[in-house]
């Protein structure tokens, strides 16, 4: 009998029928796709994007050349070069990050003392050349200046937990 | 000159312009039919398929077409260049001219042949060398297993659609496509023989190539099957025929079994509706069930594709033919068509 049965099944297709019957339920179910480009999924404060820069209030740069974070980065992705600028403070004269090395671990803006460099929220620096992605001083402060309310932010919703 | 004009000249405009009228709508539908593809696969898979060329991704097709038109058609140093190029051609030929014997609506046809089933069954069955010169010219081994694949799945299969087609003739009286058609005033011929309209039905998905039966393409383990070498419009070409076999296919079995232009039921409100409105819905419907399938079934492998085309289509298909012979004998229903 199960032999039989079997050929039925199989004979009359009842078993591909009713498979045909799930996929076509399943048209009509609503898409759980997210319309990317014009709607976009939430981003938690510990997101790690884009780097940046940033300033204090006063328009200050936060960076004082102490170079943990070159020392730290495990892809060695940042170079730093530093003097005495004439006011007598510490201030990097060179900072790159190369975008196309970094693994975006956050190692650097754990190691960071004054929260100068942060990953912020932007993922969208898609570039069409690679030199594109060698991030000079200027390129990072103006991420920071772009954005540091969205980088602020995140970084008072994380603070509690650090 | 007046009489070279209206021996020559006019009729050969004329057959262009009827070629033209079959051709373009065609390719307008191929085109849209990869649209309709994409968009009911998605729909099956909760993703949304191309929404963004145009309202609804409706200019999609258009763009792809204009990509294909643009790339470089790269040509293998290994290959044989002619056949390599003859190849799409032929697909996409063969593709065009089977739709000259293919009844639209109530005399609406290229040509009214009396061997148009013999016809169309002919040149799908040429389709085959598009697919194995394409395989043999690209000198490479996927393309070469595709093509060999290919071409036995279509033998086999071919086979019993024969015999589901005899058995459609056996009831008609004629290869007449129209006459075939008009035979179903009534009854479709789906309901008497609904088993070999579905063996009929199986057996163009492994004709075309299509899910579950799609071993020639077969993405996962002969990466594209016979056309891997190709590219740019060549591709094109390629896709534009298989898909215009697929709307092909889809129309023979509307033809064979679903009544081609003839309305469900022969009353007010469905017979207001023109023949070919109703031709075209029940295209559609076929070619959503394709599309319906493909979203559905894994692939089969090749030892079960063989198995079903050898031993249970080829079998059913010729116990049909007898019995359906037997019954016609019998009861004396010979067909009056003729």
């Amino acid at each position: 009998m199960a032999f039989l049965d079997r050929a039925a099944r199989s004979l009359f297709l009842t078993e591909i029928l009713s498979g045909m019957g799930v996929t076509f339920r399943y048209m009509f179910k609503k898409k759980p796709t997210l319309n990317y480009p014009f709607e976009k999924g939430p981003l938690s404060p510990r997101f790690r994007g884009e780097h940046a820069l940033r300033r204090y209030p006063n328009g200050e740069e936060r960076c004082i050349a102490c170079k943990l974070c070159e020392a730290i980065c495990p892809a060695q992705a940042i170079t730093i070069e530093a003097e005495p600028r004439a006011d007598g403070s510490r201030r990097t004269t060179r900072y790159d990050i190369d975008m196309v090395k970094c693994i975006y671990c956050g190692l650097c803006q754990e190691a960071c003392p004054v929260d100068a460099i942060v990953e912020g929220p932007n993922f969208e620096y898609a570039t069409e050349t690679r030199a594109e992605l060698l991030y000079n001083k200027d390129r990072l402060l103006a991420n920071g200046d772009r954005w540091e309310r969205e980088i602020a932010v995140n970084l008072a919703a994380d603070a509690p937990y650090r | 000159m007046a009489s070279f004009w209206d021996a020559y000249l006019w009729p050969g405009v004329v057959v262009v312009a009827q070629c033209l009228a079959i051709i373009v709508p065609l390719l307008i539908a191929v085109a849209y039919l990869t649209l309709f593809e994409r968009k009911v696969m998605a729909a099956m898979m909760l993703r949304r398929g191309p929404n963004v060329v145009g309202a609804f991704g409706l200019l999609q097709p258009f763009a792809d077409g204009l990509k294909f038109l643009v790339k470089e058609t790269v040509i293998p140093s290994g290959a044989n260049k002619v056949v390599f190029i003859i190849a799409p051609m032929l697909t996409f030929v063969l593709a065009m001219i089977a739709w000259a014997v293919i009844p639209v609506s109530a005399g609406v046809v290229l040509s009214d042949i009396n061997v148009g089933v013999l016809y169309l069954f002919a040149i799908s069955s040429l389709g085959v060398y598009g697919i194995i010169m394409a395989g043999w010219a690209s000198n490479s081994r996927y393309a070469f297993l595709g093509a060999l694949r290919s071409s036995a799945q279509m033998v086999s299969y071919e086979v019993s659609m024969g015999f589901v087609i005899i058995t459609v003739l056996l009831c008609v009286g004629s290869l007449n496509m129209t006459k075939i058609v008009e035979a179903q005033h009534g009854l479709w011929f789906a309901i008497p023989l609904l088993p070999m309209f579905v063996v009929f039905f199986i057996s163009t998905l492994a004709e075309t190539n299509r899910h579950p039966f799609d071993l020639p393409e077969a993405e996962s383990e002969l990466v594209a099957g016979y056309h891997v070498e190709y590219s740019a419009f060549a591709f094109a070409l390629f896709m534009l025929g298989e898909y215009a076999n697929m709307i092909l296919m889809c129309a023979f079995t509307t033809i064979l079994f679903l009544g081609g232009w003839l309305p469900p039921l022969d009353i007010a409100p469905f017979n207001w509706i023109p023949g070919f409105i109703w031709f075209l819905i029940k295209i559609v419907i076929l070619l959503f069930v394709f599309v319906w399938v493909r979203a559905t079934l894994p692939r089969y492998r090749y030892d079960q594709l063989m198995r079903i085309g050898w031993k249970l289509f080829l079998p059913l298909s010729l116990l049909w033919v007898v019995l359906t012979a037997g019954a016609i004998v019998a009861f004396g229903w010979y067909p009056t068509a003729s």
